[in-house]
């Protein structure tokens, strides 16, 4: 076993690290997050121009091949800056549905424009009832001509306002929660019927409401097999978490450091509170959740490795339980150890204590994790 | 013995239950229910409603317009206050600086002030923490210097809760910086309407206006405002510190939030079944709900204990600790609970009256923001890590 990052991985650590550190105070980042698209287009370009944006991609596609270790190395950066840019809505999910979904066309259209940082996707996925149940479709689409007409709502889409095209989930058949019968198919924000209504979240980043009324597309606008794209949905979606944890390590990173120094800086009773055994140990509840998730992370972002398709499912849940339990738990004592200052919006460290609990809120959270864990957990035979 | 309330006790509640769905103002209800902001009218026309039937004053002796209610009472007072959505007593006046005034103040105070805050004349705040002394309260620093009849205040408090509606803050000054430094604090009170007094909003984490820094520069104060002996100020703190704990415990907040919680996971749907009936969330809601019931008897039996008339020692750090945690524990589970839509975050939704629409369900909107600002429970009124170390010393003697 080899836990060390190659040169080439260090290399691109760096790269986004330095940008982080050098552009992205928070103070920047509250500008962004507070702007009228939810991020920097400035920014945007710049991590287009560092390559960034082809590192998930397979070389066929135009990208690095980077696998699931390259992503995490980003997103762990990205976390640690609190980044707010739509990374994982047009890289991680919106591209990764074309590349594994799209005919040679489709990948040869639109994988090159988001590589190249011109094309902003949303995935239109989740639903007002849904939950975190990824087979919950009830948009529907009908067959309408050559083409479809689609008709539902789509619940809190990440970057679904800024997005040129919405990569949206409908039921061509099936029931409500069947896995058969899901289409993904690519829609222009501003075609006629389409309604987004969009809005900042607790933790900075940005979403939107999308309502589908009457909306035509054409048979162009499927992306793979008609009602067969639950499995890359899946497969998108545990990408998605990998990235996810990738991102909480970073943040975490940030809330554990900055809790320390506060620790050593702040005095009552006349002695710096980290003098306190009290506060030590907690101090040190928190590193270990910090490492634990660290571990969870690296395993996730491996998981195209394992035995097989079910490990893999199963290390991917795994890992969104310590993570989300891991997250709640730096990000509330780190809030509880600050004392009345980390109540506060002018310190960085509530914002990071912010996004680790509502990160728990994406792509499904502990226990609905727990709950799939459970279900695919190997048991003793009859 | 005996668990369960008297005839008496009952028909009290009853009493209670009756005045509330008459009285409590139904657009103030609304807010409550609907987690949305309370304006400084809310508090004082509610203020004025229970003052009006004599209940304003829970805690004071009758002789000054008090209830002269006994703890179980006032148990009994708050669970069904919290329960028809009622605002919470602000308690910077009637609960914190009258019982000092009433204890350790002049007759002359006790005529000026205790009226006053009855009627709602004056809106009080708590002058305690300063930004180099938090758990190490005695550690004030802000200045007090007797010139004449006056004393000449120099510094700065922060965290002042509500401070930007109040007209009257109650303040520990340092005026004596030689001696231990217990021994050199004083309890002063101070109108805010003085020249020299500032007051600037801290923003909270959920962008919210709550607590605010107080700065005294050249204040001059008479020297009738001083509440007790000069350099005894650190008892009346103690004193008003045993006070700020009674209903520490917060039975009926954490009740009513457990309410608001089985409420909110039965309509909420997971695989098109209600959460509630989801095994693993009930597990949860559950167990929070015993832990309810544990702390009110926990709670009870305390308060019975002292129902005398006195109030609670180190066993309140128990209740302290158990009530913030149960509570916090409910809205992680009610943020948790909406699932996606606890992210959305429109701060324009909690004005009441707004026409901006919440994104989900309306009884989301608020839950994140309040899982978050609830984390000041367990840091004010004297952290659970300074509660733990009353309780190791005061109650296990290490
Ligand atoms: C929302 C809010 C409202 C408030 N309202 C008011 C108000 O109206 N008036 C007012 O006067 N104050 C108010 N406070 C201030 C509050 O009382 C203080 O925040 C509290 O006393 C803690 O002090 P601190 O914030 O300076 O934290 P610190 O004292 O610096 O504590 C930081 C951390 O160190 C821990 N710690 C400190 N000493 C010890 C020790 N000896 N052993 C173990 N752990 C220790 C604490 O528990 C905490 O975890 C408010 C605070 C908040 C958050």
């Amino acid at each position: 076993m080899d836990f060390n990052l190659t040169d080439e991985q260090r290399m691109l650590q760096e790269t986004v690290s330095r940008l982080v550190s050098s552009e992205y105070d928070i103070e920047t980042r509250h500008r962004y997050a507070a702007s009228e698209e939810g991020f920097s287009r400035d920014v945007w370009s710049q991590l287009a121009d560092l390559g960034l944006f082809g590192v998930p991609f397979s070389e066929e596609a135009g990208g690095f091949g980077g696998g699931g270790v390259e992503l995490m190395v980003v997103m762990q950066e990205f976390g640690r800056g609190l980044v707010v840019e739509p990374f994982l809505s047009t890289v991680v999910l919106g591209g990764g549905l074309i590349e594994a979904l799209g005919n040679n066309g489709q990948r040869e259209e639109y994988l090159g424009q988001v590589i190249e940082g011109s094309l902003l996707l949303a995935f239109a996925h989740g639903e007002p009832d849904s939950r975190y149940n990824l087979q919950q479709v009830e948009t529907r689409a009908e067959k309408n001509g050559g083409g479809y007409r689609l008709n539902g709502r789509k619940a809190v889409v990440f970057n679904g306002d800024s997005a040129d095209k919405l990569l949206v989930s409908a039921r061509t058949s099936g029931a409500a929660r069947d896995a058969e019968g899901i289409s993904v198919f690519l829609v222009d924000r501003t075609a006629p019927g389409v309604t987004v209504r969009a809005y900042p979240n607790i933790d900075g980043t940005h979403a939107a409401e999308v309502y589908l009324d009457n909306v035509d597309v054409g048979a162009d606008a499927l992306l793979g097999e008609e009602g067969n794209a639950f499995p890359a949905i899946a497969k998108v979606a545990r990408r998605g978490i990998a990235a996810l944890c990738a991102e909480a390590v970073g943040a975490m990173e940030q809330a554990v450091e900055q809790t320390l120094e506060y620790l050593k800086q702040r005095k009552q009773f006349g002695v710096p509170i980290g003098i306190f055994q009290a506060l030590q140990h907690q101090m040190v509840d928190m590193r270990i959740a910090l490492e634990e998730a660290r571990s969870m992370a690296i395993m996730a972002a491996n998981a195209d490795q394992a035995e097989s398709p079910e490990e893999a499912e199963r290390i991917v849940h795994a890992a969104k339980v310590i993570i989300g339990q891991a997250g709640r738990k730096v990000a509330e004592s780190a809030i509880q150890l600050h004392g009345g200052i980390g109540m506060t919006w002018e310190l960085p460290l509530p914002h990071f204590a912010k996004r680790l609990v509502m990160i728990d809120h994406v792509l499904g959270d502990t226990d609905y994790h727990l709950e799939r864990f459970s279900e695919l957990m190997e048991t003793p035979a009859a | 013995m005996n668990l369960s309330y008297t005839p008496e006790e009952q028909a009290f509640r009853e009493e209670v239950r009756a005045f509330m769905r008459e009285k409590l103002p139904a657009d103030i209800q609304a807010k409550v229910r609907g987690g949305k902001r309370l304006q400084k009218d809310d508090f004082v026309r509610w203020h004025k409603a229970l003052n009006e039937k004599g209940w304003l004053a829970v805690h004071w002796p009758k002789e000054y317009g008090g209830t002269g209610w006994g703890p179980i009472q006032r148990h009994i007072f708050e669970e069904e206050m919290t329960a028809a959505g009622a605002p919470s007593i602000v308690p910077f006046g009637l609960s914190m600086v009258a019982p000092v005034i009433i204890k350790f103040g002049t007759e002359a105070q006790k005529q000026y002030y205790l009226p006053r805050i009855l009627n709602q004349d004056d809106w009080w705040c708590q002058g305690y923490s300063e930004p180099g002394a938090g758990s190490d309260l005695a550690a004030v620093k802000t200045r007090a210097v007797r010139e004449g009849d006056h004393y000449i205040v120099n510094g700065q408090k922060t965290w002042t809760t509500l401070g930007q509606y109040a007209n009257m803050i109650f303040c520990l000054v340092r005026t004596n910086p030689d001696v231990k430094k217990q021994e050199g604090i004083s309890f002063l009170l101070i109108d805010m309407d003085t020249p020299g007094v500032t007051v600037r909003p801290i923003i909270t984490l959920d962008g919210e206006h709550e607590v605010n820094e107080v700065f005294f520069e050249d204040v001059k104060v008479p020297v009738e405002n001083l509440v007790g002996e000069e350099n005894k100020g650190w008892t009346c703190a103690k004193y008003l510190l045993t006070y700020e704990r009674t209903g520490i415990a917060g039975v009926g907040y954490a009740k009513a939030a457990l309410r608001h919680l089985k409420n909110v996971a039965s309509r909420q749907l997971k695989d098109g079944k209600p959460l509630l009936d989801d095994p693993r969330f009930r597990a949860q809601v559950a167990q929070v709900e015993i832990e309810v019931m544990s702390l009110e008897m926990t709670n009870l039996r305390v308060v019975a204990s002292v129902a005398g008339g006195g109030v609670p020692g180190a066993e309140s750090s128990i209740l302290k600790i158990r009530g913030t945690q149960v509570r916090q524990a409910i809205t992680d589970l009610l943020r948790r609970a909406v699932g996606p839509y606890a992210m959305p975050f429109i701060s324009d939704v909690f004005e009441a009256g707004s026409d901006v629409e919440p994104v989900g369900p309306e009884y989301a909107a608020p839950l994140a923001s309040q899982y978050f600002n609830r984390r000041k429970l367990s840091i004010y009124g004297g952290s659970n890590e300074i509660q733990k170390n009353i309780i190791s010393k005061m109650i296990l003697g290490l």
